[in-house]
């Protein structure tokens, strides 16, 4: 393989890679997602049964990231035929390819079914939950093998980049960021354009850019998806971003509970560098520019720039004050610019589409996409790409698929930990910075948990709260004490021991632990208690006044009761029952011993005649 | 020359301080616990917060670690910050009531009561004696370990360290286990007993100097009693 030297190179290897001949192709989708649901041993069964009838030659096996739609994995897309087969076993696999690769008939029992019209789909992009979306950024992940920059080439791959060098100035660059109102995916949502051109600004001979990989938030995969899915067009994002900020040195913090990522991202900056995209003179030009990897060990606050600064250098990951800002003094306290895997990733195509086109989708203030990851109660698990605007009700509905089991919605818990929970009578809310903010919650990064009638709040809060309390740095007395002791009031709740003037004093804490903080952990970690007070006091009051949870979960407050009416005594409760709280004679009512239950439930899901309630 | 507005008083500074600089210069009082003018600022402990800007943006942040800037409006006792510092020092207090440090600023604040559990710990996690063996003793022999609610100060591996000189100024500036009040023994955890002390002599004495520490020790040894209500 040949370093490209002009952009004329790239152009030739770019035309040279589409004229290649369409072979029938198999699309198997293996992203950490799917390895967790067998994609892997597919693919292994592919290998083997494509060996076996010899049809190496004739047919490729394209293995990519996650498309998306993590719900239905492992599935495998034939092309050119264009056929999608969901939930595919290793045992399925010889089927698949005498019937349908080779005699081109499809398999009617592996096709998805439209779970509101039952009718059977053949092609991935007329599934509901792709249609409704826009995948600017994702659906490249459905064509190109992330472990191969051929692919990526094959989709006009680093032609942006080739446009900014031979085309633009650097200030040409981030005017047309700016221009296409891209802002910050990783939360805060501060505007890109104009966070590059303060670094670009700032004074100093070394400049650093930084990717965030460091995605932490429970329930979020976003960026995982990207690093797995497209490696390049992050790394195509950060040279842009390199050659109009004016640095040649950049970093990619990636946490190191991705291994498969960490790995695509490694072998992808290997190849980038083997084309001469990484290095010395990209592409013939005087601009010098390369990417080093550093994982993190596992600590959520160093998401936070300043303590992904600090961890960076080798110190303790913990935030420090700003200003000074990144931009002015960051990495060894030269000026560095640092995105999210999502800004960067949107970069080259802003550059190729044009800020104009960007910039048309939408809201006044939030631009572009975002992609979501869809989690929880719900039936379209995945990842999914909207133009901000949409509203919340869309997603949960129309590409969410609804909740689960008939049951109904609750709340959705957006921006992660430092989120919050907003209610069912706040569906309409659109999906975009401020109003997210006025809801009481934040964009965050993208995870969306969505919560059924069967949770409770209180219990939700302190869940969240003990994340934090546990991943707060421990720095500011604020954040460290005041996690701690939120979690320990909500706990009590939880436990039936609240008080009534607990509330009161819940509230006061946790204005104060917003208010004092000093970084984003700190000052949003009251979040997940501020919103549900808001919209759930009820729920805390139900807990604390009548000692009951309204939801059934906090197991101090439930108890397992068998109706005598109902019960015929067939003993499958009591047999069940590993604590034998459970005692009656064959055929006669049984009863529960209250103390010695301990609320497994377990009696509840055994009997066959409904005869055990939940109180 | 930086110019910025303190309390609504114009003033000026040099660039590089802090705003607890510049107030302190001023001699506008900002309570502090994990600063020390020796030592470089580390805004642990919040208390010396303040509120900076104005309207929807106004925020607040810690005075000893945020720079003064050019224009920048600072209330340092606004009613935002005075209910945080008091939240503040509950949250201190239910950490440690047995510090004559914490229970001070407790009673300058005029804070009664600890709603949370208290816990009597050893150690308040303000840092000071990390910086002082660091920065001062240039030992570097203990540090923070842990993150969240498991942080703790130790020597690594918590083994006996080798290039700690037992010099003790880790003890020396520790605002937890220094020696507890002297006075009588405290009922609840909050002894109170400071703030419940008359003020400073200078309004009934004239110009009597006086330089006692604790304030109000004369009152005691004389056996006076006097009700500031009765003035």
């Amino acid at each position: 393989m040949n370093k490209l030297k002009t952009p004329s190179d790239l152009e030739d290897i770019i035309q040279a890679i589409s004229k290649k001949s369409n072979k029938q192709c198999i699309v198997l989708a293996i992203g950490t997602c799917g390895i967790a649901r067998g994609a892997d041993k597919v693919a292994n069964a592919l290998k083997k049964e494509l060996k076996q009838q010899d049809l190496e030659s004739k047919v490729d096996l394209k293995i990519t990231g996650c498309h998306g739609f993590c719900e239905i994995e492992p599935y495998l897309n034939i092309l050119p035929e264009e056929i999608f087969y969901i939930k595919v076993q290793p045992d399925d696999v010889k089927e698949i390819i005498s019937k349908t690769v080779v005699g081109k008939k499809t398999i009617e029992r592996l096709l998805y079914i439209d779970p509101h019209t039952k009718k059977k789909i053949i092609k991935e992009k007329d599934i509901p939950f792709y249609k409704k979306q826009t995948r600017n950024i994702l659906a490249y992940n459905a064509l190109i093998d992330p472990q191969n920059i051929e692919d990526y080439f094959g989709i006009n791959g680093y032609s942006s980049l080739s446009k900014v060098l031979t085309l633009m100035t650097p200030e040409e660059v981030i005017e047309e960021v700016k221009q296409s109102g891209l802002r910050g995916r990783g939360g805060a949502g501060f505007p890109t354009g104009f966070k590059w051109n303060f670094c670009r600004k700032a004074k100093g001979n070394k400049k650093y850019i930084v990717c965030n990989a460091d995605e932490g938030d429970p329930g979020a995969y976003m960026d995982r998806g990207l690093l797995e899915g497209n490696p390049h067009s992050i790394i195509e994002g950060m040279i842009i971003g390199a050659y109009a900020i004016g640095a040649n040195e950049g970093f990619i913090y990636i946490r190191d509970e991705y291994p498969i990522a960490v790995s695509t991202i490694e072998n992808a900056i290997k190849q980038a560098r083997q084309y001469g995209l990484l290095g010395k003179n990209i592409l013939g030009f005087n601009f010098d520019f390369d990417i080093t990897i550093v994982r993190g060990a596992g600590a959520f606050v160093c998401g936070e720039e300043t303590a992904l600064i600090s961890s960076i250098e080798g110190k303790k990951g913990e935030p420090r004050q700003r200003p000074p800002f990144p931009a002015q003094k960051g990495l060894w306290r030269k000026p560095t610019n640092i995105n999210n895997v999502e800004t960067w990733a949107n970069i080259p195509i802003i550059i190729s589409k044009g800020a104009m086109w960007y910039a048309k989708i939408g809201t006044e203030k939030s631009k572009g996409t975002k992609i979501f990851s869809l989690v929880g109660k719900i039936n379209n698990t995945g990842l999914v790409e909207v133009p901000m605007g949409l509203t919340l009700k869309d997603l949960v509905y129309e590409i969410g698929g609804g909740i689960p089991k008939g049951k109904s919605f609750k709340a959705v818990q957006t921006g992660g930990p430092s989120g919050g929970c907003i209610p069912e009578y706040l569906l309409d809310t659109p999906i975009d910075y401020e109003k997210l903010k006025e809801a009481g919650s934040i964009m965050g990064s993208g995870g969306m948990v969505i919560m059924d009638e069967n949770t409770c709040m209180v219990d939700v809060a302190r869940y969240f709260l003990e994340f934090l309390q546990d991943e707060s740095c421990g720095k500011c007395l604020s954040c460290r004490e005041g996690t701690k002791r939120m979690t320990e009031i909500v706990t009590n709740i939880t436990k039936g021991h609240g008080k009534k003037e607990d509330l009161e004093l819940l509230e006061e804490l946790a204005t104060v632990v917003k208010d004092t903080s000093m970084c984003g952990l700190g000052q949003t970690a009251a979040n997940p208690v501020l919103s549900t007070l808001r919209y759930f006091r009820e729920e805390y009051e139900d807990h604390i006044l009548n000692g009951k949870c309204p939801a059934g979960v906090c197991s101090a407050l439930v108890q397992y009761l068998i109706i005598s009416e109902k019960c015929v005594g067939c003993e499958l409760c009591k047999k069940a029952c590993a604590q034998q709280a459970i005692s009656g004679e064959k055929k006669k009512p049984h009863v529960i011993d209250q103390n010695k239950c301990i609320k497994c439930g377990i009696c509840l899901e055994t009997c066959k005649v409904n005869a055990i309630e939940k109180r | 020359m930086i110019e910025l507005r303190i309390d609504g008083l114009d003033v000026q500074t040099e660039k590089g301080s802090s705003i607890l600089d510049v107030a302190r210069f001023y001699g506008i009082e900002i309570p502090t616990l994990c600063h020390h003018d020796g030592l470089s600022p580390y805004g642990a402990c919040r208390l010396c917060i303040v509120e900076i800007g104005e309207g929807d943006k106004a925020k607040l942040v810690s005075s000893c670690t945020y720079p003064a800037e050019q224009g920048l409006v600072v209330r340092t006792n606004s009613r935002r910050v005075v209910q945080a510092r008091k939240m503040l020092v509950e949250l201190l207090l239910a950490m440690c009531p047995s510090s004559k440090t914490i229970q001070d600023l407790a009673s300058a604040m005029e804070v009664r009561r600890v709603r949370f559990k208290v816990e009597h710990n050893d150690c308040i996690l303000c840092g000071l004696c990390v910086r002082m063996c660091a920065e001062q003793m240039d030992a570097q022999a203990i540090d923070f370990v842990n993150r969240g609610k498991d942080r703790k100060i130790t020597t690594p591996f918590d083994a006996k360290s080798d290039v700690c000189r037992t010099c003790g100024a880790c003890m020396y500036i520790c605002p937890a286990c220094e020696l507890r009040c002297q006075g009588p023994d405290a009922p609840g955890d909050v002894c109170g007993g400071c703030a419940n002390v008359l003020p400073v002599c200078l309004e009934d004495e004239d110009d009597k100097m006086c330089f006692l520490d604790p304030c109000g020790w004369c009152y005691k040894e004389l056996g006076r009693t006097k009700n500031r209500e009765k003035k």
